[in-house]
């Protein structure tokens, strides 16, 4: 699959390649939209953006089965405050105007089916996102979706994980436009004890074979120290959950941003 | 060997009916569920498998249940012959005991020592539980804290049956959000974890494998049919639908037919306080096409694709999809889905009882509603048979909660006020 790249893949794909100039792992936090709130979204994304090579947004959603208890918890607080799929493209849009970062939008199948896939690849080309990464969406769930979202200039992530045989990984890798995404652990999102690299070594070897694309690794990765060991393996490190409880606990996100990204540095 | 599993038509070779079902879950469940298609695939015509689910059927659960003539809920509904598949008969009481036992010996053959399950009126837990003791497994059973409030006897059994209930207080705290916990546990442990599915419902190959064990009941009428009228077919078959499991077991060995010599398949949905006040749990007659739990069906959610909490006054059918496969025979006309409310449940839980000594399952008690209706409207020369899902032992102490609310608040229907008063006194 090597058809012209988007808009959205190219930026994504210099992101990476900047960060390596550098000497780094791409660093990509994430946040749910709308959390703690749709007010105070901005001022959290600006702190991460500060840092970030990538961002990831997450639409909070009613049912987030990949996610852990603090995304969920999260979602549903953003939820509760209206924080809904338009108000998420809104919210993107806004922080466009200030950066030019590139950001992708993590969602879930039904949202986007409930809006209509063309609709949804519309409403997001026009707030400014470059890519989309839909955890309960196998590549070869649907594939219209990949290609919606080319006609739109969007870049497409899938993911692997742990327990992905290597026919999965190929077709998973021959999916993706934007980035690989590697799930560290069997498991869901969220902060863990111990190292974050576990199985991560064996299965990058496997995917380095077969992506075209960077491949980042996701899930556990909460600090520095966590930060730096998948740093040394991987071209992106995504940390999630690690930056809600941050908000949550009111710490200085910024700080943690920049001690992270510091973190990604090999 | 006396037990075959049926081979269906549906669903397609990537888990589709049409266009619902398929497998929309995270890349770390895909390798799980290949592996447990390619077992269950091997399962179904191994002799060994079939012997020991045959025997358990028989020696365990008290197959085969009685389809019994309801002769006078018939006088009473004035029309078609109602007769009653008695699932309420099995050991644990409801239907789902057949699914449990089939899926716990998958899980010994697959090598899985540990088994998970969701459930919302705990018959399915029960069952899992019951299962996993017989056949010295590991059991967790997710279980919302709504539904634990609700079932407080059941969570009892459960726990007495050695498994751990893991109280889930996420999102709306009934089925849908235990059945979220489920899959996220099985996420994490898939490696040594069988998930033990309640319904026609989640990822490829579930709703096609819980289809297929609980065919038994379907297959089961036909022969008895034959005994008592002389006929295998009835000229309607009507079961209650939260996800689908006992509606499906009943449907499937008839929904292949010929359009010409099916018999008319009817789905009864929980319309809770009626489908227009938004409080209920019919997912065709209120819900839009979506997905939840890795398949693609007709679905509670709103325009933006959030879940819709749904409402039931039974526990087992307050979850907000339904199965692909009848979602299918809905959009082709194979079968039709009814809603009926809470009220009407009610009050067919007090007719079946005293007219017949059985207290069917809240659940049921949707079904038995339909019946009568549909009795008269089919007339003397008709025949129906009711999937009596499961017994009402488990809803007793929250019915006596609903009734006593009722009649404090001056609600109760006129034509039963004077039975439940009684009762009450
Ligand atoms: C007695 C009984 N009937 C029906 C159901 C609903 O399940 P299904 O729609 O899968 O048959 C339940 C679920 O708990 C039940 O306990």
């Amino acid at each position: 699959m090597t058809a012209t790249l988007t808009r959205g893949a190219e930026r994504i794909h210099a992101a990476f390649d900047g960060a390596k100039a550098e000497g780094r792992a791409a660093f990509i936090p994430f946040m749910t939209a709308g959390y703690p709130s749709a007010e105070e979204f901005p001022a959290v994304a600006d702190a991460l953006l500060a840092h970030a090579d990538l961002l990831e947004v997450g639409i909070p959603y009613s049912d987030p089965l990949g996610d852990g208890p603090t995304i969920q918890r999260a979602s549903e607080q953003a939820l509760a405050g209206g924080t809904s799929t338009r108000r998420t493209l809104a919210l993107v849009k806004d922080l466009r105007q200030r950066h030019d970062t590139p950001i992708v939008i993590m969602t879930y199948v039904n949202p986007v089916y409930a809006v209509g896939p063309r609709e949804f690849m519309r409403l997001s080309k026009d707030a400014g996102v470059d890519g989309l990464i839909l955890p309960d969406l196998p590549p070869d769930q649907d594939l219209e979706i990949a290609d919606l979202a080319a006609e739109h200039g969007l870049a497409v992530t899938f993911l692997i994980a742990p327990t992905s045989t290597p026919e999965r990984v190929r077709l998973v890798a021959d999916a993706c436009t934007g980035f690989l995404y590697a799930v560290s652990v069997t498991g869901v999102t969220g902060a863990r004890e111990g190292t974050a690299l576990g199985e991560v070594p064996a299965m990058l070897a496997l995917a380095r074979e077969h992506a075209r694309v960077p491949v980042a690794v996701g899930f556990g990765v909460k600090d520095a120290a966590t930060a730096r060991q998948v740093a040394g393996v991987a071209d992106g490190v995504v940390v999630g959950s690690a930056f809600i409880n941050a908000v949550k606990a009111g710490k200085d996100v910024e700080a943690l941003a920049a001690s992270i990204a510091e973190g990604c540095r090999r | 060997m006396s037990l075959t599993l049926p081979s269906y038509p549906q669903p397609d070779g990537r888990g589709r009916y049409g266009r619902f079902g398929g497998r929309y879950v995270p890349e770390t469940l895909i390798p799980a569920l290949d592996e447990l298609e390619a077992a269950y695939r091997a399962a179904k015509t191994d002799p060994a498998f079939l012997n020991e689910l045959d025997r358990l059927f028989r020696e365990f659960v008290g197959r085969p249940s009685p389809l019994y003539l309801a002769q006078r809920l018939t006088e009473h509904a004035g029309g078609a012959k109602i007769y009653l598949k008695r699932e309420d008969f099995n050991y644990t009481g409801a239907h789902k005991i057949n699914n449990c036992l089939a899926q716990a010996l998958l899980a010994v053959r697959m090598g899985k020592r540990r088994v998970i399950a969701e459930t919302g009126a705990g018959q399915h837990g029960v069952a899992s539980a019951t299962a996993a003791a017989l056949l010295g497994l590991d059991c967790v059973v997710y279980m919302g804290a709504e539904d634990i409030r609700r079932q407080a006897l059941n969570v009892f059994r459960m726990r007495l049956l050695g498994a751990e209930v893991r109280e889930v207080t996420s999102g709306t705290s009934t089925l849908k959000d235990a059945t979220n916990e489920a899959i996220r546990d099985w996420v994490t442990n898939v490696r040594d974890t069988f998930y033990i599915l309640g319904s026609v419902v989640g990822p490829h190959p579930y709703p096609a494998m819980v289809r297929d064990f609980q065919a038994v009941i379907g297959e089961e009428v036909k022969v008895q049919l034959q005994a008592v009228e002389g006929r295998v077919t009835p000229d309607a078959i009507v079961a209650c639908v939260g996800g689908g499991s006992n509606a499906i077991g009943i449907f499937a060995p008839y929904a292949y037919l010929p359009a010409g010599e099916r018999p008319r398949l009817i789905g009864t949905e929980a319309a809770g306080e009626g489908v227009e006040s938004g409080r209920h749990a019919a997912s065709v007659a209120g819900g839009r096409i979506g997905v939840l739990h890795g398949s693609m069906m007709y679905l509670l959610n709103d325009d933006e694709g959030q879940i819709v909490p749904p409402h039931s006054i039974s526990a087992g059918l307050d979850y907000p999809g339904i199965g692909p496969e009848h979602c299918h025979y809905s959009e082709t006309g194979v079968a039709e889905y009814v809603p009926v409310t809470d009220a009407q449940a009610l009050e067919a839980l007090q007719l079946l009882t005293r007219l017949e000594g059985i207290i069917p399952a809240l659940e049921s008690a949707h079904a038995i509603y339909h019946a009568v209706r549909l009795a008269q409207e089919l007339g003397p020369d008709g025949v129906i048979v009711v999937n009596l899902s499961g017994r009402g032992d488990k809803d007793v102490a929250e019915v006596m909660r609903l009734l006593e609310m009722e009649r404090d608040q001056g609600l109760l229907d006129k034509e039963v006020e004077q039975v439940t008063l009684e009762v009450l006194a």
